[in-house]
């Protein structure tokens, strides 16, 4: 029988049957080994892989996803180019005019999920004392669901809509933009305006993880451990990821072969929610990459990021404050914030592709403020700054790899590390975390994330995608528990079927 | 006599041994420049990106294709993607007929087909093309038993004149171009309905005033290659043995005063005598096909 004779699906199964075998019996031990549970939130952040992309232009989604939805070096060069191959039949009216260009995406699995050290009622006590218990809890579960609708209005005017719910079904729109594409004839400028993601180079809305601890990056959404203390009623909660979708007007600009992207935007400060609840200031965030060919080694990539923002620390007027606390900002007049502090996320990355195995490095130095990092407004009517507050720097490191051994298989392993260098409150070495006081240790809050995973697509088509999917990751902090002060970890672990029409 | 019977035996042996071995090595291999691309390596490509429309043995029956009729928009939407065993190939450099050279598979892969949907393949690296197209050589006996056209011979171009493109205006008639591509290049002319392809599918001659890229590359130097090499597989026949390469310069720069829709010289000198003013400012009035106003 020669090679031509067997369907890809054939060769595909023959050929990693067993390395799957082997994934699953590896994830197993895990599961052994592992010891404890905790009712953590569900996994079911909002990922990407579009067959309505693949239905429309008849390419598998192999073309566009080195494993879906982690995208190709094509795949992103069709997003770079607003969702347009560029020969002169991107436009809907070549389209069969019944073509509706949605997919939706879900997954249903098992998991298992542990918290060591969680804050429960004390049986013994009756003054109502807490104590930290080892909490495990395991189960059959489904994600969110994603409605994803995107393409061109015409040609060069694309867009994108994603309705996205938790798993009860409750609705919001994850993503929501418009974008002139190749404006001028030219593909280095090309501008978007709406809430999007950032052009992060390591996309946080196509991570191949789906776990409860390892299902968004860590380095996108830490923030220090003295944040959001709750002590100061006038503070509004401080909360940040360059992971999330921003809203604000992006300009982006590419080489017709992708190989060197620009991007700068400029966005509300206000994470991405609607309506302006905060405040009324800006944000920037800068990316700038260049790819390499390496001989037959495949495209090498580095770039650079900064994330420049700022962000209120109370409100200018609030409406139908009777809590007796002035400014309480739990009753803060939307777009009234004031008193803006600084915070920033820099960070260079490497994509780096040796034939079948790819490994991406990132590197991160950010800082909150000194107010932002200990919760304090920037007023003195409403408070002071603790003895001794300084902003709060740490860096971080994140490894990514993957060994693609076909488009139907891929193993993914991770390792995330955070690292204070600069706490924002006075180290009191053998004295337990005292909000806005001080910390235990310079190593208060750091934070090492581990995962290893594996995607198992039985089918590659343009019309649906479907994955087995198996993972386990685990993560420790230092010194966070919740009670007693001692390291904090969780560990998840998760097999489904991912699939998306 | 005997030893000289026996050395000849021998070598005649070691021959028909190794040849074998000397031509797969050279069907698995394409060579590109400094690149040689390697078949093994093009397979996991192919895999990869290409088999969704040409299909598992590249007979371009990919499950993308469906044949005309199962849309309703037909040959719009729907052309059929290149069949690699055929080994036909529309983007030549070589004469009417005979295999491609692997520079010009490779710049295929590169340059995209337009208005198909065959996208432009740039962001793979030069060596993974390289690879690709060692593979698709793998794909048809013709690549085992015929050797690539030689490059046909491009003269280098004049400078077009006034003088020039009138000249090529007279063979655009002569040489019966309208009777596909219509009388102002819009391919619209009274054949353009009845055309179809070596498989059987309806095909539209290209529409100058529409001023996207040609199937086979932007530059004049590739227009001019167009119609000397003809693209093998659609109507579109070579002229090489019809005009002299004097003539078909001029008739490249009367081509390009078609595309009222992009800037060219060759537009601009016909723009600035009365006839050609008149004629290129009645072709602009009439707009694009699609109605948008922009260039689809």
């Amino acid at each position: 029988m020669s090679h031509w004779d067997s369907t890809l699906l054939k060769r595909g199964m023959r050929n990693h049957a067993f390395s799957v075998l082997t994934a699953i019996l590896v994830l197993t031990i895990l599961l052994v080994d592992s010891r404890s549970a905790a009712a953590l939130p569900i996994p079911g952040t909002s990922v990407r892989a579009i067959p309505a992309f693949a239905r429309k232009y008849g390419m598998p989604c192999s073309s566009c996803h080195q494993a879906w939805p982690m995208l190709s070096p094509f795949g992103q060069a069709f997003k770079d180019n607003g969702y347009q191959l560029g020969n002169e039949r991107d436009a809907p009216i070549y389209q069969n005019p019944a073509y509706w260009p949605v997919t939706f995406r879900m997954t249903t699995f098992w998991h298992r999920e542990n918290e060591n050290r969680a804050q429960v009622d004390d049986p013994t006590s009756t003054t109502g004392g807490q104590i930290e218990g080892n909490l495990t809890t395991h189960g059959f579960d489904w994600s969110g669901l994603d409605f994803h609708t995107g393409g061109t209005l015409a040609k060069n005017v694309s867009f994108y809509v994603l309705p996205s719910s938790d798993n009860t079904g409750a609705f919001h729109f994850e993503t929501v933009f418009a974008r002139l594409d190749n404006v001028a004839g030219t593909s280095w400028l090309n501008i978007k305006l709406g809430k999007f993601e950032l052009d992060n180079l390591l996309s946080e809305k196509r991570i191949l993880t789906l776990t409860n601890v390892s299902g968004v990056y860590t380095n996108y959404h830490f923030q220090p451990a003295t944040e959001n203390n709750g002590l100061n009623p006038a503070f509004p909660l401080f909360s940040f990821g360059i992971g999330d979708n921003q809203d604000g007007l992006e300009i982006m600009g590419h080489s017709k072969d992708d190989r060197t992207r620009y991007s700068a935007s400029i966005l509300s400060s206000n994470d991405g929610t609607p309506n302006l609840p905060t405040s009324r200031t800006y944000d920037g965030f800068f990316t700038f990459s260049q790819a390499f060919q390496v001989g037959s080694l495949g495209l090498q990539r580095v770039g650079a990021f900064d994330y420049i923002g700022q962000a209120p620390t109370y409100f200018q007027f609030t409406e139908g404050n009777n809590s007796g606390i002035p400014g309480n900002a739990a009753f803060g007049l939307p777009g009234t914030g004031i008193g803006n502090r600084r915070f920033y996320r820099a960070g260079l990355i490497g994509q780096f592709y040796i034939k079948k195995y790819d490994l991406t490095a990132m590197y991160f130095h950010s800082s909150d403020d000194k107010y932002l990092a200990t919760g304090t407004p920037f007023n003195p009517a409403y408070g002071t700054l603790p003895t001794g507050a300084q902003n709060a720097i740490w860096n971080g490191a994140l490894f990514e790899s993957h060994y693609t051994p076909s488009p139907q298989f891929i193993l993914i392993q991770r390792v995330e590390l955070v690292r204070m260098s600069q706490q924002a409150l006075p180290i009191v070495p053998g004295t337990p975390y005292t909000p806005g006081v001080s910390v235990p240790s310079l190593s208060f809050g750091n934070e090492n994330v581990y995962t290893f995973g594996g995607r198992y697509y039985p089918f590659i088509s343009s019309r649906a995608g479907f994955a087995f999917h198996g993972e386990y990751a685990f993560s420790h902090q230092i010194g966070t528990s919740p009670v007693t002060g001692q390291n904090l970890d969780f560990s998840s672990l998760l097999f489904g079927f991912d699939f998306a029409f | 006599m005997r030893k000289m019977n026996l050395a000849k035996c021998l070598t005649g042996i070691a021959v028909l041994l190794v040849a074998p071995l000397v031509l797969t090595a050279q069907q698995g291999e394409s060579h590109i420049g400094k690149l040689t691309g390697n078949a093994g390596t093009g397979k996991q490509l192919y895999f990869r990106y290409c088999w969704g429309c040409h299909g598992f043995r590249g007979d371009g029956n990919g499950e993308n294709w469906l044949p005309t009729g199962n849309y309703p928009n037909g040959p719009n939407l729907n052309i059929q993607p290149r069949n690699f065993v055929a080994a036909t190939f529309k983007c030549r450099s070589t004469p009417t007929g005979t295999l491609p050279t692997d520079e010009d598979v490779y710049n295929s892969l590169g340059r995209g087909l337009t208005n198909s949907n065959m996208p432009s393949w740039i962001t793979l690296t030069n060596q993974n093309r390289a690879d690709l197209v060692a593979f698709i050589k793998t794909l048809s006996e013709r690549w085992k038993t015929e050797k690539a056209g030689a490059e046909i011979n491009v003269p280098a171009e004049p400078a077009p004149t006034v003088q020039s493109i009138q000249h090529g205006k007279e063979l655009f008639t002569k040489l019966e171009c309208w009777k596909c591509h219509g009388p102002e290049g819009r391919g619209d002319g009274p054949s353009a309905s009845t055309l179809t392809d070596s498989n059987d599918q309806p095909i539209r001659p290209y529409n100058f005033a529409g001023g996207s890229r040609f199937k086979c590359g932007t530059t004049n130097h590739d227009l001019y290659k167009i119609f000397m090499t003809g693209l093998d597989g659609t109507p579109m026949p070579s002229f090489a043995d019809v005009i002299k390469p004097e003539d078909a310069w001029d008739l490249v720069h009367y081509l390009r005063t078609l595309q009222v829709s992009r800037k060219s010289p060759e537009l601009a000198l016909w723009e600035g005598t009365k006839e050609g003013a008149e004629i290129v400012k009645a072709q602009k009035v009439r707009g694009t096909p699609t109605g948008s106003g922009v260039n689809q």
